[in-house]
């Protein structure tokens, strides 16, 4: 097996580009905590309106800087009432579903959670404009999953 | 091994060279548009 | 031309695919218009019950019929006609996934299993819908046996020699695929099948996901496999060449049985139950598997450019206008290849662990595998028809279907570039994908997707709308050189099948010791996979019961 002078330089080529991308999103999520949302806590699907923070779903303020979201997803909507959280802090999305699996997902930003049942997603995110965002389901969930939407406003 | 006839050494391939890097250059840059994107977000 | 019985199973597979894509296209198209709210479906039809049949009928069930037409042709061609047993398991497996396929589609029409391709729990489906898919899989396997089988008869009677490349590629392809299967055949076996007919009250959700994608993702590559199988050995003998390197195109697909399977959460990266460190090496092994497709890029570029300059083509890009342009056996697959670039540098985007946030379930994702699989892929097997199906049934390809040949291609290549293009802005915009025609109450952040130049409501329905026609082209393409056009008389009238020679002498033996392979990507799934599939299952939250939401 042999590799022709080129076909050296190319796969070299192409070798570094993957190795460098890779230490981009590898440095930038490990070491700036710019991972993706996910998380290992589980719940009971059957129970989640009695387990906390889901019993009392919305937006608590953690501390000075933090706030956490709580939200429920179910065919076909979200229970969150009042959605309201400030710019320039840090907000925890926790997110789960009732039934089945659904997205939560606010349009123009890095939040993009699964929504899987018995599993709890958690994202954080720091919004640095004020304004209405649209929250959307992008999992198909069912006949009305493209109805499925709510808002959230950051002030 | 012997490599006598297939390594192709001798064949002229510029062009594929200068092709793949283009492809190589689209490569790159579609990916360096996306990360940019989520840097913005 | 191959054994007449050997050519009959091969129609048949090819039959099942074109009635499969005729009725796949229709579902796309009926898509653009329900997408852009100019079509409202009838209230018997629901649109997510058309996504699923587009899905299965165009990513399961046209590639995997075309795939096998495919493979039973070539191996026939390069290791003689198949034996009394490989023809009986030849049927029996194309019984059993045409069996499959029939109930599938049944449930999916009947509005049982309005679940998509991907049939994610806890959304439930008629437990008849898993049993079908299964089938579809078991029947493959048959397919697959036997043409392992008239492999193994060959290496038999042909001691210490190395197989042709096409028989080669073919069996890496098939030990790839039986791999990959192992996944979903645990999940819909002992977990959907049992909790769907009741037998059992709940699934594991996130178990059951990531068993389908450690099958979804070799799923896509056993559809790009045969691709490049026609790329490495076809392509070169359209230009009049050999192949660039045999050792290099073997080693290539070798490396695709190790990297193409320890790799499924690439498809999970944004949900929870998988930790960050599993995602991550998953990310990493994903990168790997991008190596032999650089391979393939280079050897490609160099058979056009020896092929052109042996035709006298001159100085940096002479070759390239000495290509056989006038061919359109060889101009489809050249455009295929073109849309895989793209294509290709969107799959490494997908991969990039938190660059998938950008564009996750969005229409971005719906863009890429149309230029990955529905055209690259798509586009070869097209290619591949214009001369399989006349090759087969041994009628002429006359010069009228010819032409209708570079019509099809071309207007193929305008829908898909508007479409998949729309696709992918839309898709980086926000939209998201599989949803129903949604303006989220007119919501103004979802209004403004739809306000760009090539991101608006029309373009993707053009687009949509000239597939169609194209497609009609080919089916027309495909009935008339299967039951109609004049049967070839002269050896000139002959369609050939074009198998391009390849210098074996400097390919090390060891190439061809499967045992390697399957072992090290054993040990590649085992670290991949090992303890995070364990912890789902050791740490599972009590599991979910069936909904049916549609
Ligand atoms: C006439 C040609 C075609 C048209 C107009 C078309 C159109 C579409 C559209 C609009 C969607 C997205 C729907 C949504 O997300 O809401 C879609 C999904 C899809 N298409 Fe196509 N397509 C065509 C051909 C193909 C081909 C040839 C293949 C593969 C061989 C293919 C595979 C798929 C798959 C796998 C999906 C995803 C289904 C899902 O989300 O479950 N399509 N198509
Ligand atoms: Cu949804
Ligand atoms: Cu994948």
């Amino acid at each position: 097996m042999h590799l022709h002078k080129y076909e050296k330089i190319w796969l070299s080529f192409g070798i570094v580009s993957l190795i460098v991308f890779l230490s981009v999103v590898g440095v930038s999520a490990f070491s700036q905590d710019h991972t993706p949302s996910g998380g290992m806590e589980t719940i009971d699907p059957e129970k989640v309106n009695e387990t906390a923070p889901f019993d009392n779903p919305g937006v608590t303020q953690l501390d000075e800087d933090t706030y956490q979201v709580a939200i429920v997803a179910l065919a076909f909507g979200y229970t969150a009432p009042d959605l309201r959280v400030p710019a320039g802090k840090e907000i925890i999305f926790k997110v789960t579903s009732t039934d089945v699996v659904h997205s939560f997902t606010i349009d123009n930003t890095k939040v993009n959670m699964m929504v899987v049942p018995g599993r709890i997603t958690t994202k954080s995110y720091t919004f640095e404009e004020p304004g209405k965002y649209l929250i959307l389901c992008n999992e198909y969930c069912g006949t009305g999953h493209h109805m499925m939407y709510t808002e959230i406003e950051v002030y | 091994m012997d490599n006598k006839q297939s390594d192709h050494d001798d064949v002229n391939l510029k062009g594929t060279l200068v092709s793949v890097f283009i492809v190589g250059i689209i490569i790159v840059a579609m990916w360096v548009a996306v990360y940019m994107m989520y840097v913005a977000r | 031309m191959i054994a007449y019985s050997d050519r009959k199973i091969a129609l048949w597979h090819i039959g099942v695919a074109y009635t499969a894509f005729l009725i796949g296209t229709l579902m796309g198209v009926l898509q653009v218009f329900v997408r852009n709210d100019s079509l409202e479906l009838p209230a018997w039809l629901d649109y997510y019950q058309v996504l699923t049949a587009h899905g299965v009928l165009l990513a399961l069930i046209y590639t995997t019929f075309f795939i096998f037409a495919f493979f039973i042709t070539g191996m026939s061609k390069s290791l003689g006609s198949f034996g009394p047993k490989v023809r009986l398991f030849s049927w029996i497996g194309l019984w059993v996934t045409l069996l499959g396929t029939v109930i599938a589609t049944v449930l999916i029409i009947i509005g049982e299993a309005s679940v998509l391709y991907t049939f994610y729990a806890p959304m439930q489906a008629n437990g008849f819908y898993y049993v079908g898919l299964a089938l579809v899989i078991v029947g493959t396997w048959i397919s697959s046996f036997a043409l392992v089988g008239h492999y193994l008869g060959w290496r038999r009677r042909n001691k210490g020699q190395l197989s042709p490349l096409f028989a080669f590629m073919t069996i890496t392809t098939i030990v790839m695929w039986i791999i990959a299967c192992l996944g979903v055949v645990a999940t819909v076996l002992f977990q959907y099948i049992p909790w769907a007919f009741g037998w059992t009250d709940t699934i594991n959700v996130e178990l059951s996901r990531s068993l389908f994608w450690y099958f979804g993702h070799p799923l896509v590559y056993f559809w790009l496999l045969p691709a490049y199988i026609a790329w490495y050995t076809i392509v070169p003998k359209l230009l009049g060449v050999k192949v660039f390197s045999d050792s290099l195109a073997r080693l290539a697909f070798v490396l695709f049985i190790l990297f193409s399977i320890p790799v499924g959460f690439h498809h999970q990266l944004t949900e929870p139950g998988i930790s960050n460190f599993w995602k991550f090496l998953q990310v990493v092994l994903t990168f790997m598997v991008i190596v032999p497709s650089l391979m393939t890029a280079f050897s490609m570029f160099a058979t056009f450019e020896i092929a052109g300059r042996k035709k006298g083509g001159t100085g940096l890009f002479g070759w390239f206008k000495k290509l056989p342009w006038k061919d359109v056996r060889f101009t489809s697959i050249f455009i295929a290849m073109v849309f895989f670039i793209p294509g290709g540098a969107g799959g490494i985007i997908n991969a990039s662990f938190q660059l998938n946030e950008v564009v996750h379930n969005t229409l971005w994702i719906v863009g890429h595998f149309h230029i990955t699989v529905g055209t690259p892929v798509a586009m070869t097997f097209m290619g591949l028809t214009f001369w399989l199906i006349p090759y087969l049934t041994g009628r002429r390809f006359t010069k009228r279907m010819q032409i209708l040949g570079f019509i099809q291609i071309i207007t193929w290549s305008i829908g898909m570039l508007l479409m998949s293009t729309a696709q992918h802005v839309l898709g980086l915009l926000g939209a998201p994908r599989r949803t129903a025609y949604s303006g989220y109450n007119d919501h103004p952040a979802a209004m403004e997707w739809f306000e760009g130049i090539v991101s608006n409501h029309l373009t993707m329905a053009i687009g949509g709308t000239i597939l169609f026609l194209s497609a009609m082209i080919l089916m027309y393409i495909v009935i008339m050189t299967m039951f109609v056009s004049p049967k070839a008389e002269t050896p000139e009238q002959m369609v050939e099948f074009p198998l391009a020679e390849s210098d074996m002498s400097n390919t090390p033996k060891w190439l061809e010791n499967w045992w390697i392979w399957i072992g090290i990507a054993a040990v590649l799934i085992i670290v991949a996979y090992a303890i995070p599939i364990s912890q789902m299952i050791q740490h599972a939250p009590p599991g979910s019961k069936g909904f049916i939401t549609w």
